[in-house]
């Protein structure tokens, strides 16, 4: 065993490949000019405002219901995606039937459709005289210009954060662990929940979390079938919106400002959850 | 991508074997059934009633509701904000992709998560910001309008808003992929007497050119329909900073709903056209874009 020479602190290993400087000037300069020269100016902004201005404006009623509206129904748009996406993940990787593929290209569509596209087309479809709301009115159900309208909306522009998360993690299970369970005398019912299942929890958890973040952060899609009706159906962002078209600037940057936060903690504790999961059940990585 | 061992019930499979591995049929069928149930009512059904929508009223009607001017003129528009914002993204992307996937340094995860950051901020936020920037509230507000630049309200707040927004998708799609091809490649290259330019254009672009054009589509895709951080920053100037989806809104809030699905229909088409070349691409070059997709 010798000693090992004390290494100099280095910025970066050494490399033969060319380029360093130049792609990381890019990448830097052009990240501290669109991101965090904007971002940097609504913290600015809200920590201008001073703490009792910021609080009040924070804990108006208003736009309390607001946040509380957009991150319930992101969390209960999230979940539906967990169960519906998990399903998809399954049943694309796991069986083969006619049509699997196209199935697959359309788990992709929520990314694509611009989502006032969205907004429009399940508004159209939800409202009392369109072609599934005119099959849930006589049942008593709203769905569009209610809450429910937004959880369908997010769930909608959610999927596919579910399924892109899982499925590969799907295809990579080992088949060995299903048969090992099998030949221990598991039921195929057992097998699934308390051996499969519990090992996708970090991609779960992750994708979870996506969703939730995408939801929480939604607009175009919802503003159209939500009703806008503040206190009941107005999510935060249309009250930033709002806020901003009465020149009310310091109002839009505090809910703005408490947004950011609430989503950058809950994301910071879906990591840990998400560190803890990994270590006990994790495939893989 | 097609495991066919997973595939049950394959015909010389003992009746034993199956059982233990794999669910009834009863149980494969109803969850099949559910999923597709679930992708109708959902995924199919949105997009079904945009073009039911569009030519509700007939053929006629959808070309008239197309040809209005204005719609002429957001559509021009939504195409010149896109021919700018995705290029400069585009080079961004490589860039950092480069940085990142190719060099090991000191916060290099950090990075990473800073360029992801604009998928966890509300589009409105995201436009947000830059009003608070250029408003004429701001530091820079009164300096712009004294020499006669307009940013906000015009096509410049539209361009940023959008980079904004789209800033993540080509690195994003780029970084797994040259992490997974590794430097061998390059350092072969330059050992071999290549310039730093010569292996970029004949070693690493023929390798990445599939992941890139998927991340160029999907970028596009996103800065076309953008709605939120665009209707922040264009004021809703008819005929002047309307983009495509502002102008559905417009229409459809006017009660015109066959004009506003008639832009729609044009929206769909593009995310269909997307759809198919990335299903095509991962159809012919599965290995490569399924490396792309293990964030």
């Amino acid at each position: 065993m010798t000693a090992s020479l004390p290494q100099r602190w280095q910025f970066r290993q050494p490399s033969v490949i060319p380029g360093f400087g130049l792609a990381l000037g890019v990448t830097l300069s052009w990240l501290i000019l669109i991101i965090l020269i904007p971002l940097s100016g609504l913290a600015w902004r809200s920590s201008a405002l001073g703490w009792s201005t910021f609080w009040t404006l924070a804990t108006d009623q208003r736009t309390l219901n607001a946040l509380k509206i957009s991150f319930g129904t992101a969390f209960v748009a999230a979940l539906a995606n967990v169960v519906f996406g998990v399903l998809l993940a399954w049943v694309l990787v796991r069986y083969r039937f006619f049509g699997r593929r196209v199935i697959d290209a359309m788990v992709d569509l929520p990314f694509a459709l611009p989502t006032a596209v969205a907004g429009i087309a399940l508004t159209t479809l939800y409202a009392p005289n369109g072609w599934i709301g005119s099959l849930l009115t006589p049942l008593g159900i709203k769905v569009a210009f209610t809450p429910v309208g937004i959880v369908f909306a997010l769930i909608f522009v959610g999927l596919p954060f579910v399924v892109r998360t899982v499925q590969p993690i799907m295809e990579e299970i080992d088949r060995e662990v299903e048969e090992a369970a099998a030949t221990l005398g598991a039921s195929r019912f057992q097998t699934v929940s308390r051996v499969l299942l519990p090992g996708l929890a970090p991609a779960v958890l992750t994708g979870f979390a996506l969703a939730f973040a995408r939801g929480v952060g939604e607009y175009g899609s919802v503003i159209f079938i939500a009703g806008n009706l503040p206190y009941v159906s107005e999510i935060a962002p249309l009250l930033i919106v709002i806020r901003l078209e009465e020149f009310n600037y310091p109002a839009a940057t505090a809910i703005a400002a408490v947004m950011l936060i609430l989503s950058f903690v809950m994301l910071l504790v879906i990591n840990s959850i998400q560190a803890w999961s990994r270590r006990r059940y994790g495939y893989g990585t | 991508m097609a495991h066919d061992a997973l595939a049950p019930a394959s015909g010389n499979t003992s009746e034993m074997v199956r059982s233990a591995t794999s669910e009834s049929r009863l149980a494969r069928y109803g969850l099949i059934a559910l999923s597709l149930a679930f992708v109708g009512l959902f995924l199919v059904m949105p997009l079904a009633i945009v073009f039911t929508e569009a030519l509700r009223n007939g053929p006629g009607r959808f070309y008239e509701a197309l040809a209005d001017p204005e719609t002429w003129a957001a559509i021009r528009l939504t195409l010149l904000v896109a021919a700018i914002a995705v290029p400069l993204n585009l080079v961004f992307g490589i860039a950092a992709a480069w940085a990142i996937a190719k060099f090991e340094f000191k916060g290099k995860a950090f990075l990473t998560t800073l360029i992801d950051l604009p998928f966890s901020v509300s589009p409105v936020i995201s436009g947000l910001v830059f009003v608070l920037l250029f408003g004429s509230h701001s530091l820079l507000g009164p300096w712009l309008s004294s020499h006669g630049i307009k940013v906000l309200f015009a096509v410049p707040g539209i361009v940023l808003a959008t980079v904004f927004v789209t800033f993540p998708f080509v690195a994003r799609e780029l970084i797994p992929l040259m992490q997974e091809q590794g430097t061998s490649d390059e350092e072969a290259a330059l050992s071999l007497g290549a310039s730093g330019w010569q292996t970029f254009w004949y070693v690493t672009l023929p390798n990445i050119k599939w992941g890139l054009l998927y991340g160029v589509l999907l970028c596009n895709a996103r800065a076309m329909g953008e709605f939120g951080a665009v209707s922040v920053v264009s004021g809703h100037i008819r005929g002047m900073t309307n983009t495509m989806p502002l102008q559905v809104e417009i229409l459809y809030n006017e009660y015109n709903f066959v004009g506003a699905f008639a832009v729609a229909t044009l929206l769909a088409l593009l995310a269909l056209v997307t759809l198919v070349i990335k299903s095509l691409l991962e159809f012919k070059f599965s290995a490569q874009i399924a490396a792309a997709r293990k964030h």
